[in-house]
């Protein structure tokens, strides 16, 4: 697993306190980890700190897995 | 009894909605300084934040409140006066508008989202303090949140500027009707925090640089300076103050231009 997947999941754990073996490539924040809506606006500003990256609202709208998180990261990196 | 220069005050906080919001930077200072607190939030997303934000500053009273909603603000004060008898102070932290409209052109802006930008986040200040005044009877001290694009045009703040020049003028107003009580009411104008309700403003990062690059003091503020400075306006160290704006900007509202040395830059 990639270093940006690392840090992606280790936000994910944190923030939303699931179990590591939880956040799966197709793991949905909202469906399969249990996020409200607030906690996606949250990880996205997370994940812009951690990577020192914007993430646009029309952007952030499509990360609605662990996979396009890291996906985009990667792509913005 | 705690000491420090709040010891022995209480106050409510309204508008913690996590530990990146400029309210916990508020809380956290004057917890350290004594004082006992009260928080209010929104809807069960926000409870659940509050409340373990609460419990670190020591404090079991969370209640709700829509301030939209004049019986919401009634019920919240009827729960306060169960718990308290008096009240210090208050902490308004509080603002709200359709995110669609904080980018592109202030002139489009919609009747109904004026209306509800100008509800939640200025007449919503006016209807704690009518509420508050009651309980203030040691006479207190109230804070309120603003922004410099109140007083001169940023990119994207439209609605809400137009919003934060009325809150500020509501201040004197609120500061001369409540004063001849002991009531002193101030508004910090902070420069640009990245919190949850700025995830709403267009091409924040950018205006976070350009404070950052002219502002005097070539940084941007946190949300531990803006409690700083609450802690000042709302203890006794600010007992002669009342009807203020005072900036918490690192500066940048005496600027005329860009600095020499700042980069020059565009938007990403």
């Amino acid at each position: 697993m990639s270093d940006v997947a690392d840090r992606v999941k280790k936000i994910v754990v944190e923030h939303l306190g699931v179990e590591e073996d939880k956040v799966v490539e197709n793991a949905s924040f909202i469906d399969d980890l249990g996020a409200d809506s607030l906690d996606t606006v949250e990880l996205v500003m997370a994940f812009e700190e951690e990577f020192g990256i914007e993430i646009p609202d029309d952007a952030a709208e499509t990360i609605q897995t662990f996979g396009d998180a890291v996906k985009f990261i990667k792509d913005a990196q | 009894m705690q000491d420090g220069i709040m010891a022995g005050k209480r106050g409510l906080i309204m508008g913690l909605a996590n530990d990146k919001s400029i309210a916990w930077g508020i809380a956290k200072a004057l917890g350290a300084a004594g004082a006992e607190m009260a928080f209010s939030y929104q809807g069960d997303a926000l409870k659940k934040r509050v409340d373990p934000l609460a419990e670190k500053l020591g404090s079991d009273i969370v209640l709700p409140c829509d301030v939209s909603d004049e019986e919401s603000i009634d019920s919240l004060f009827q729960d306060l006066k169960t718990r308290w008898d008096t009240l210090d102070f208050v902490v308004h932290a509080i603002g709200f508008s359709d995110k669609n409209e904080l980018r592109g052109r202030y002139v489009d802006t919609t009747r109904a989202n004026f209306n509800m930008t100008m509800d939640i986040s200025v007449y919503s200040f006016t209807a704690v303090m009518q509420r508050a005044e009651k309980m203030m009877t040691n006479g207190g001290a109230a804070l309120t949140m603003t922004y410099y694009g109140a007083e001169r045009i940023m990119p994207h703040y439209n609605v809400m500027g137009v919003a934060k020049a009325a809150l500020e003028s509501s201040v004197r107003y609120l500061a001369e009707d409540l004063g001849k009580d002991g009531i002193r009411v101030n508004a910090i104008s902070a420069g640009p925090i990245k919190t949850l309700a700025a995830s709403g403003i267009g091409d924040f990062r950018y205006i976070m640089k350009w404070n950052e690059y002219n502002s005097p003091l070539r940084r941007n503020v946190s949300i531990d300076d803006v409690g700083n400075s609450a802690l000042y306006l709302l203890s006794d160290l600010g007992a002669g103050v009342t009807g203020e704006t005072h900036h918490v900007d690192a500066g940048y509202h005496v600027v005329g231009m860009k600095a020499v040395d700042a980069p020059d830059m565009s938007k990403e």
